[in-house]
């Protein structure tokens, strides 16, 4: 990329009102497949956006990206007004390098479709790994902090399990704890709930809904419930190759689509049940 | 001719000593390739080429020659480089590179197939390169790997009965000593035959396998 | 470079090429001994004899877990203790043969072990005679699986014929041992020795990778 194109960029953004996440111009390719197409998207502090949208669409890649597991082929992506995938230096946006993608990862918490837990690990370890090591907190805050969240996922009764022994739906409520023990200010729900059986859906499906009323966080979540993502969520984008062809309220999007790529999707999707 | 219990009473202590000193380098060359294994098998996944290289050809030259060879190459060749090992440090230095180097492919082999889902969220916690290795990686490679490094160690006892040919007083050279004098060479052969099978099977087996369960318990993999 | 004379070197490498067609020679025959005796103990272990199944399966496990070195010696001495004499090369072909035989044994067995069953009742419900079964339907399963180990092992029994220099069998190890007491100077010899090893065995795992392929892709087992 050179000089020419990251001048449109700016080293940070203007201080009125800053969205928690922008996406300027992004693009991710693999070879020659395009991913992502010139994506620009913004997320305000507090919102909860939900991506939808045939798989290959690219909405898991927003995410891998935003969590830093994807580098970009060109754009900036910013978080909390800061660049994520660039820094300053000198006047002008440069790559970041890895102690600035790690300041900056700091702010964003992710779960995984396959929770990702430690096995070596009890739940109440998994929790407090990062917390202890990675930000330094003293063992018996992290300790605290941890049995807490656990606590609020429902789950003080497990902590001492190591995750062979717990259910899916409670491996994905300690991954959602483990996350949150990190106190990001961007969470990230990668399809957490389609590994899962039916009959456990609803546990995780409240916890994050209980995340959405009692907290400020930003949140950023890609699903194929669309039940939920109507339900739950402030916007709702949907992806089609590799573009935004479509955003709203869940009202909307799910009430009177406008574009007939969403309305093919919805209604496939609604049939399929 | 001698019988059997006779021939035990007169060298039963020699098979002994000689046993001692198998056990011995066994012990020293193991603890060298665990080392070399696990730094040549980080580097060879390291992103940097440099270190990459350098244990590719570390590998490759000990995987591609014969352990014999190395071992005349260390103890009759290295001191005219000016390094001179005593021939019991030259013995197991060379047992202990040469297994490090099969070591090194077992640990490479392990790290990759943990799953990637779990580097995935090491990142996300935002953990260091070397905390994710350390704390979340490596852990589940050990339990992936244990079962393979029993029977790198079952050839690496075997692999120590050449440091006789440099004459390292283990229980081969024994072996070959008594069968000099006595010219019995089946009691000769065959005890230390059975000897090396009883530590084999007896000793390092139900070790690995007393590992492996521990392990794999911590891991609380039911 | 550290004393290295390029005379001494040239004097000495007719003498070392000549014994690496006997190291050469050496792992062909004993590998030769290995896949046949191998395939023996394995099918061995398959049959309805629970005695012959545990005696071999120790057997196995007994010459797996001791000094191939041993082995030689062992079997180059104890036969005149009883009459018996060998020459050494016939000794080594023995002692290396078995020795491989009980490594390529394993690799059999994992390999008639992921034929799945059903091919077995398949062959049942067909009526087929335990030959036919063995060697139309198990076996050509069973050997794609079984070839990395067989390469594996093929480069490792070139790998350790210089043990077979101890009872005296002229190859590479034997012959760089014989100039080295002759002329006092190891550098050349022993660094030769291993140059000629990585020259062999480095191409030799190579072009093994690519014949597991090019069979695999032969039997239409690879989409």
């Amino acid at each position: 990329m050179t000089d020419q194109d990251m001048s449109k960029y700016p080293l940070r953004l203007a201080d009125d009102k800053v969205p928690m996440v922008r996406f300027m111009n992004v693009t991710k390719r693999y070879g020659d497949l395009v991913v992502l197409d010139s994506l620009d998207l913004d997320v305000d502090e507090g919102e909860m956006v939900t991506v939808i949208g045939p798989s290959g669409s690219g909405k898991t890649t927003v995410l891998r990206m935003l969590m830093t597991l994807e580098t970009i082929n060109g754009g900036v992506i910013y978080v909390d007004g800061e660049p994520l995938t660039h820094m300053e230096k000198g006047g002008r946006l440069v790559p970041a390098d890895r102690r600035h993608i790690r300041r900056m990862r700091a702010n964003i918490g992710m779960c995984f479709q396959h929770f990702n837990l430690f096995p070596h690990m009890t739940a109440l370890e998994n929790c407090m790994e990062a917390p202890v090591h990675v930000l330094g907190l003293p063992k018996a805050e992290a300790r605290d902090r941890s049995i807490e969240l656990l606590g609020m996922v429902g789950l003080e009764d497990k902590v001492d399990q190591h995750p062979a022994r717990l259910s899916g739906g409670q491996q994905q409520r300690v991954a959602i704890a483990r996350a949150l023990a990190m106190r990001p200010k961007v969470m990230l729900f990668d399809e957490v709930t389609s590994a899962l059986d039916p009959e456990v859906i609803g546990e995780v499906t409240n916890v994050i809904r209980k995340l959405v009323d009692q907290h400020n966080l930003t949140m950023l979540m890609v699903t194929h419930q669309m039940g939920f993502a109507k339900e739950i969520s402030d916007r709702v984008c949907f992806f089609y190759d590799g573009k935004i062809e479509e955003q709203g309220p869940p009202s909307e999007i799910f009430g009177s689509p406008q574009k007939e790529r969403t309305q093919q999707f919805l209604s496939a999707v609604l049939e399929a049940g | 001719m001698m019988s059997y219990s006779a021939f035990l009473t007169e060298y039963g202590p020699r098979f002994l000593d000689g046993a001692t000193v198998t056990a011995i380098q066994t012990v020293l060359a193991a603890i060298l390739a665990i080392v070399i294994a696990l730094v040549a098998g980080l580097m060879r996944l390291s992103a940097n080429v440099v270190p990459r290289w350098v244990a590719t050809t570390y590998i490759e030259i000990f995987r591609g020659t014969s352990l014999l060879v190395q071992l005349y190459w260390i103890f009759f060749v290295l001191p005219l480089f000016g390094i001179t090992l005593e021939k019991f440090t030259a013995g197991f230095v060379a047992v202990g590179m040469n297994l490090g180097a099969y070591g090194a492919e077992l640990v490479r082999g392990a790290i990759l197939s943990v799953p990637r889902g779990q580097w995935e969220a090491a990142i996300a916690l935002n953990m260091t390169g070397a905390q994710r290795m350390r704390r979340i990686i490596l852990p589940q490679a050990m339990v992936i790997m244990l079962p393979p490094w029993g029977n790198l160690l079952i050839e690496l006892l075997k692999g120590t009965a050449l440091v006789s040919l440099i004459a390292v007083a283990d229980l081969m050279f024994e072996a070959k000593q008594i069968n000099g004098t006595t010219f019995l060479s089946a009691q000769a052969f065959g005890t230390a035959l059975i000897i090396y099978y009883a530590m084999a099977r007896f000793v390092i087996t139900p070790a690995m396998r007393g590992l492996e369960r521990r392990m794999r318990r911590r891991l609380s993999r039911a | 470079m550290f004393d290295w004379r390029w005379d001494f070197t040239l004097n000495i490498l007719p003498r070392l090429i000549e014994a690496t067609g006997n190291t050469l020679l050496a792992a062909g025959i004993g590998y030769a001994i290995a896949v046949v005796i191998g395939l023996a103990l394995a099918l061995a272990q398959r049959t309805p004899f629970r005695a012959l199944t545990l005696a071999v399966r120790e057997a196995v496990e007994f010459i797996r877990s001791t000094p191939l070195i041993l082995q030689i010696f062992f079997v180059f001495y104890v036969g005149p203790q009883f009459g018996i004499r060998l020459s050494p090369w016939v000794a080594g072909m023995i002692a290396i043969g078995l020795h491989y035989a009980s490594y390529l044994s394993e690799v059999y067995r994992g390999g008639l072990d992921s034929v799945p069953r059903g091919q077995w009742e398949a062959c049942a419900a067909l009526n087929l005679s335990p030959a036919r079964t063995y060697f139309r339907v198990i076996i050509p399963q069973a050997l794609p699986p079984s070839l990395a180990g067989m390469g594996n092992y093929l480069v490792g029994i070139f790998k350790d014929t210089p043990m077979l220099s101890v009872i005296g069998v002229a190859e590479l190890m034997h012959t760089a041992t014989a100039i080295g007491s002759e002329s006092y100077r190891y550098l050349e010899p022993y660094t030769l020795v291993g140059l000629i090893f990585l020259a062999i065995s480095l191409p030799s795992a190579a072009l093994i990778r690519a014949f597991e392929a090019w069979v695999r892709k032969k039997l239409g087992m690879t989409r």
